[in-house]
């Protein structure tokens, strides 16, 4: 075998300025996928960072049918005390839930006593908030970053809108399930920036002062987002959490909660789907370069070594040592071009990264790439990239093996 | 006892249409250790008789004994193992591997068609190399030889295996008149030296005295059966 390599390594020596071309574009293939997959990861990891621990949280609980109907956050499918607490039992049995924070989510009018406004608000437990979405915090502007009883977390636009500022006095005005309308006066304890994504421009209140503006006789949650300890492990979380809700069931045999996790509550999902999408195209352009540029160079070869093949068919070398002969000089181009490319890319990814280049998305300004590759994503492009080598000689090598001799000994 | 024995042996190719009768019936006989000669003009039949005892190609008619096996309903895999194990070539352009050394153009049948271990390797092909006088330059690739010398390296990877028969079809044919006469001496030499068969093909009457037995094909058809080397055809 290792005459095999050999020979083949020093056929691809044969034409040198051939074999580097070939290989300059499959590293150039390779280049190209992995910086894309890199500064795409990038962007969609920030992203879904940014807004899962904004404000979605990893998954929310809601009770059954509230999603389809959360425009109007509607306060009569809000989750009963015992209802909420057979799910925090559950959540504090269930693994790899970090943390958890149930939410009253409901619409009001915001007074500054000149002017009034809409406001969509969440009555919260601050330290809860806090542990389910860690940047809540970061996204507090103004005031001492935190949030007590009697304050509200203004959003910067209606802040900047209604000309109000931290300390300020306000009134919020809302409707119970009941239909009566209720007010309360806060004192505005911080300015929230805004964050793209639904519920991304909401106030926060905490969930006592949300229960009595609400006239609460006990606490009726909107709903419950939770965080899990490993996010690669969401997935199956998910499975586990929504199999055992789902077998809480009504008097009518109905489920009683729904789970879901970002992806759904988020429309940034489709945003990182189109991207998984277009990282796949890019592979496949990759595998098109590999597969046209390495049987484009193994059918040549084949072509210009033909009374070479009938010398080695007709002294006795069975066709089977023809063929591998071909398919080891594709490998090695493949093998060759799938290890520089790789280096390369690392190279590049990392000229990235000391360029320090920002990007805007939505409100989030200045945002900086933080382009990085798994060693799992390098090694499956280099894969894939030999994989198809091989494929690509192989039809060439068929046709070297299945050489009638006499006919290529005869070739001028 | 005999090497190759052929008998109505023919061979017919077909070009569209029309049939041509390469060889037409020919029986014919050689003795183990002979160095034989076909001789005869272009077109005559001579590769092809070389091709069917060298098994590369198959024929259309009649039965060929070659070391002792029936070749003629050799399949492509028999084929090239029996090749492998049993014939040396030589080639009229020496077809020589261009990226492989002298040394390694010999040792390439013991690695790539016999399985030989490394050390029987390189004393067999050391001796080889010394015996056609080229084991000064084993290091240099084909194109850093001459004609001459590129035959050399050829007819000592033809023997590397210890064949029982070696097929050389015209390979004087690109040599000057002195290299040719060289080549066909030593062929004969290590003939002697190694006891195996050699037949070769030629129409290059300055060498054909050389061979000890000489069978005159034309047209498909043995002439005149067999002759001793020398004399004049």
């Amino acid at each position: 075998m290792f005459n095999l390599f050999k020979i083949a390594g020093r056929n691809l020596l044969r034409y040198k300025r051939r074999t580097l071309l070939t290989l300059s574009l499959i590293v150039l293939g390779v280049v190209f996928v992995a910086v894309f997959i890199a500064v795409t990861g990038s962007f969609k990891a920030m992203m879904i960072g940014q807004i899962t621990d904004s404000f979605v949280g990893h998954m929310q609980i809601h009770r059954k049918g509230y999603l389809s109907s959360i425009d109007t956050l509607p306060l009569t499918m809000n989750l009963k005390p015992k209802a909420v607490g057979k799910i925090e039992h559950l959540l504090q049995e269930t693994a790899g839930i970090e943390a958890y924070s149930p939410r009253i989510k409901f619409g009001g009018m915001f007074s500054n006593f000149a002017e009034t406004s809409n406001i969509r608000l969440n009555g919260v437990f601050p330290e809860k908030e806090m542990s389910t979405v860690p940047l809540f915090l970061s996204r507090i502007k103004s005031g001492d970053g935190n949030l007590k009883k009697g304050e509200i977390l203004v959003p910067e636009l209606l802040a900047r809108g209604m000309k109000v500022k931290v300390g300020d006095a306000v009134v919020i005005i809302a409707t119970n399930k009941d239909g009566s309308v209720n007010g309360k006066q806060f004192t505005i304890g911080g300015i929230i920036e805004s964050a793209t994504g639904p519920g991304g421009r909401d106030g926060y209140i905490h969930i006592e002062d949300a229960m009595e503006v609400l006239r609460m006789d006990e606490m009726e949650i909107s709903e419950i987002a939770l965080r899990v300890k490993n996010f690669g492990g969401l997935h199956a979380i998910y499975d586990t959490l929504s199999g055992l809700l789902s077998q809480e069931k009504n008097k009518m045999g109905k489920p009683v909660f729904e789970v879901h996790t970002w992806e759904k509550l988020s429309p940034f999902y489709n945003i990182a789907r189109m991207i998984d999408v277009m990282t796949l195209s890019i592979k496949l352009m990759l595998i098109a370069i590999v597969l046209i540029s390495i049987m484009n160079v193994m059918i040549m070869a084949v072509y210009e070594r033909v009374r070479e093949i009938g010398t080695m068919a007709a002294i006795g070398t069975l066709p089977g040592k023809i063929l591998s002969l071909f398919v080891i000089e594709g490998f090695g181009l493949g093998l060759i071009g799938a290890i520089s490319g790789s280096l390369i890319s690392g190279a590049v990814i990392y000229i990235i990264n000391l360029s320090k280049i920002t990007f805007d998305f939505g409100r989030q300004k200045g945002m900086l790439v933080s382009a990085s590759i798994s060693p799992n994503d390098l090694v499956m492009i280099s894969i894939i990239v030999i994989i198809v080598s091989i494929l690509a000689s192989l039809q060439p090598a068929i046709k070297a093996s299945r050489m009638d001799p006499i006919k290529a000994l005869g070739h001028i | 006892m005999h090497m190759i024995k052929g008998e109505d042996l023919s061979k017919t190719y077909h070009t569209g249409e029309v049939a041509v009768d390469a060889l037409k019936g020919l029986d014919f006989s050689i003795e183990k250790g002979a160095f034989v000669s076909f001789v005869g003009p272009s077109g005559s039949g001579k590769t092809t008789l070389l091709n069917l005892i060298g098994c590369l190609d198959r024929p259309t008619k009649g039965s060929l004994l070659v070391a002792g096996m029936n070749v003629s309903d050799f399949n492509r895999k028999d084929s090239a193992l029996y090749r492998g194990k049993h014939i040396g070539f030589i080639f009229q352009s020496f077809n020589l591997i261009p990226v492989l050394t002298a040394f390694e153009n010999v040792e390439y049948p013991l690695i790539m068609v016999q399985s030989v271990p490394a050390a029987e390797r390189k004393k067999r092909v050391l001796e080889l190399l010394d015996a056609v006088s080229m084991i000064d330059r084993q290091s240099q690739l084909p194109d850093q030889l001459s004609g001459g010398q590129k035959q050399r390296v050829a007819i000592a990877r033809a023997l590397v295996t210890h064949p029982d028969l070696v097929l050389a079809d015209e390979p004087t044919a690109n040599l000057d008149h002195d290299t040719a006469y060289g080549i066909i001496r030593l062929m004969k030499k290590i003939r002697q030296e190694v006891q195996t068969t050699f037949v070769f093909s030629t129409h290059d009457t300055r060498i054909i005295g050389e061979a000890e037995l000489i069978y005159r094909i034309e047209d498909g058809v043995l002439k005149n059966g067999n002759m001793k080397g020398g004399t004049d055809v």
